[in-house]
């Protein structure tokens, strides 16, 4: 069978299960990118791990008090010990002297070890009903039924209403919270408002992917969406997606292998994507810079050899060709070769039977790059001590980099000098 | 004096054990240019933290117009320490002097038209309309500046404390704020600033307080700016203050009047 048969067989009526197990991933996945954006901005990542393992003792404890598995009692377990911890860090980082990871890490091992305490009391209990609690450490994705789907499907609208209303809010506590607290908004309110629907959604989704992979889901989309935008609504965006994303394709590819379990191949899928984003980031990507540069370097070789065939054209040379330029040393010749072709194609330059002809274009560029090398050397020897003999190779950088506007503020601050200091004329 | 436009009485908060401002009283005049001096953790920021209700004082009070803050806060602009902040946030320039209208159309009204105006004459004002849709992060430290101090504007204020505006700006832009501020002042408005450069001190504040967690001088500059007050706030036997303070806080002791 091929991935194609696969998918089709995936998505049909006869697959119901998978179907299920793969849209309600998804949807968890997505509130949990979304809500996860704001703990990513608040730079509370690890928070979402400690959450995450305290679930553990409340779920525990909410079945020895009732001793069945309902979802719902989990769920108020979860939800009170997962807020109690956030309440205790928060206390203890006002009240102690211990530092900010020392507390985060205390409280996820002191909530995680009682958990594991509890559970391990309740297997050797001799209950029946309790097979299968231990899913909660590493989720029981493939379990979930249509009741469950429907449950993280309120879930997410909820937290995508309640986003969508506080976003103001939100995005102003996590950017600058002294500055909310001195508008007047209660900022207290906003925080805890904050904390209690991350507390549910980790609650919830550690029923599918378990206490140990669940902070991945609400921090590694953000983590991605933050390298695509820099605008708050579309990072949301796109963390909810590539948390939905992540969500059906791992579960298609835990499913189409037997016995791999889903919840770690949901975290393996989001943390590809978040990959990919780092990788071809718009901005901040690591392409995008390696574009960047490569750009740069266009720059710079154009800039280069159009002011040393400027120069050669000045010293009274009638005819340039290639081998004046290749007897300064300063270029292997098939890379001239495509720098002037480069030139030409622009129109900066002509080429005729090797020999190379400046255009108005290439000699206003030429000129202006002169220009800008003589001004940085007059300002660098005005404001800075070095010796005379240093200034043209920091020029030789910088010519490249100065913008029209900084030139113009180069200009005004030295008052539109006539000559640099070697005494050579500025071409304005 | 006629009404003080701010007041601290009894001003005292401690963090831990460790006290930040220690007994502080003062008024301060309407429409004038006020420096809030010290050294290091002399508890500068603070005082504009609990003037802005960000910090509860543990005793004593401050008041605003000679009333509580919450009834005269729309008056009143903020401009937090830059330093503070982690200026890797996805938003625009724009998007930042927009919080400047957040406090008239609270957390739910849109921006009308005219808030967009003021949002678009704020950034005019310190020359950063050019940059409105830059992301923050591709800032230098004296744009950043500008656009708190963009924002501030924006909320149209009569009252505005400035957290150490000065700090790690280029001098195009201390001479931009130096101006903006004293266009502020002749239109009537009052400028309360941290600062901590002393040879700027006597040209840029009408007005001092000197602070060594515990108040040393409040008044018009002419009267305050002299060497023995200085000596008394920046050295000599007041750093005493800060020795005591740290013996509070290691050994934990108490507050008398707490």
């Amino acid at each position: 069978m091929n991935f194609w048969e696969h998918i089709t067989t995936f998505f049909s009526a006869e697959n119901y299960t998978l179907f299920v197990v793969s849209i309600g991933s998804g949807i968890l996945c997505f509130a949990a990118g979304v809500v996860g954006t704001f703990t990513y901005l608040r730079k509370r990542a690890l928070i979402g791990d400690v959450i995450s393992h305290s679930v553990l003792p409340g779920v525990t404890i909410a079945f020895m008090l009732t001793g069945v598995k309902n979802p719902v009692y989990f769920l108020l377990g979860a939800i009170s010990s997962g807020l109690l911890s956030i309440w205790i860090v928060d206390y203890v980082q006002a009240k102690s002297k211990l530092k900010p990871d020392t507390i985060l890490a205390l409280t996820l091992s002191v909530f995680f070890g009682v958990g594991i305490v509890l559970l391990t009391k309740i297997q050797h209990s001799g209950n029946a009903a309790q097979s299968g609690l231990d899913s909660f450490l590493f989720g029981k994705a493939a379990s979930m039924g249509m009741l469950d789907v429907q449950l993280f499907s309120v879930i997410a609208v909820v937290n995508v209403l309640c986003i969508w209303f506080f976003l103001r809010g939100f995005s102003l506590v996590s950017f600058d919270e002294n500055y909310a607290k001195g508008l007047g908004f209660n900022v207290s309110f906003l925080k805890s408002f904050l904390a209690l629907i991350t507390v549910v959604t980790v609650a919830i989704g550690v029923q599918a992917v378990g206490v140990v992979l669940m902070a991945a889901l609400l921090i590694t989309p953000a983590a991605g969406a933050r390298f695509l935008t820099n605008s708050i609504s579309r990072m949301l965006l796109y963390a909810g997606a590539f948390g939905f994303l992540s969500g059906v394709v791992g579960v298609v590819i835990s499913y189409s292998g037997t016995g791999m379990p889903t919840g770690p191949w949901i975290v393996v899928v989001l943390s590809v994507f978040a990959l990919l984003a780092i990788l071809f980031g718009k901005k901040k990507g690591v392409l995008a810079r390696m574009r960047l540069r490569n750009a740069n370097n266009i720059k710079i070789n154009n800039e280069n050899v159009l002011k040393d065939v400027y120069k050669i054209a000045k010293d009274g040379k009638n005819t340039i060709s290639i081998n004046d330029l290749v007897d300064q040393e300063k270029y292997a010749i098939a890379k001239l070769k495509s720098i002037l072709k480069r030139l030409e194609n622009d129109n900066h330059l002509d080429q005729i039977r090797g020999l190379i002809i400046l255009s108005d274009k290439g000699r206003l560029a030429a000129r202006e790059v002169i220009r800008k090398h003589r001004l940085w050397e007059i300002y660098l020897s005005k404001y800075f001590q070095l010796d005379a003999d240093h200034l043209h190779d920091d020029a030789e950088g910088i010519e490249h980099v100065i913008t029209p506007e900084i030139e113009k503020e180069l200009i005004r601050l030295l008052e539109r000098p006539e000559t640099d200091p070697h005494h050579s004329k500025i071409p304005y | 004096m006629s009404i003080p436009i701010i007041e601290a009485h009894n001003l005292t908060v401690v963090y831990g054990r460790k006290p930040a401002l220690w007994n502080v009283d003062f008024k301060l005049p309407e429409k004038q240019v006020i420096g809030i001096m010290g050294p290091n953790g002399s508890g500068k920021s603070t005082l504009l933290k609990s003037i802005m209700g960000v910090v509860k004082p543990t005793s004593g009070f401050t008041r605003v117009y000679d009333q509580e803050l919450d009834k005269v806060r729309h008056k009143v602009s903020y401009v937090p320490q830059r330093q503070e902040i982690d200026w890797d946030f996805p938003a625009s320039v724009w998007d930042i002097v927009a919080m400047g209208r957040y406090q008239k159309r609270g957390l739910f009204k849109k921006l009308t038209s005219e808030d967009k105006d003021i949002v678009t004459d704020s950034l005019e004002k310190v020359n950063m309309l050019g940059y409105a849709k830059r992301q923050i992060s591709q800032l230098s430290g004296g744009q950043q500046q500008r656009v708190f101090l963009a924002r501030a504007i924006a909320q149209q204020g009569d009252l505005f404390l400035m957290d150490e505006p000065f700090a790690g700006v280029d001098i195009a832009t201390e001479e931009m704020i130096i101006s903006l501020i004293k266009d502020m002042k002749d239109a009537g408005k009052t400028l309360v600033i941290v600062h901590h450069d002393l040879h700027t001190a006597q040209s840029y504040f009408d007005h001092l307080v000197l602070l060594n967690t515990r108040l040393v001088a409040c008044g018009p500059t002419s009267e305050v700016f002299t060497d023995q007050i200085l000596t008394d706030t920046y050295g000599g036997r007041l750093t005493t203050i800060a020795k005591i303070s740290q013996e509070m806080e290691n050994k934990e002791f108490p507050m008398r009047h707490k």
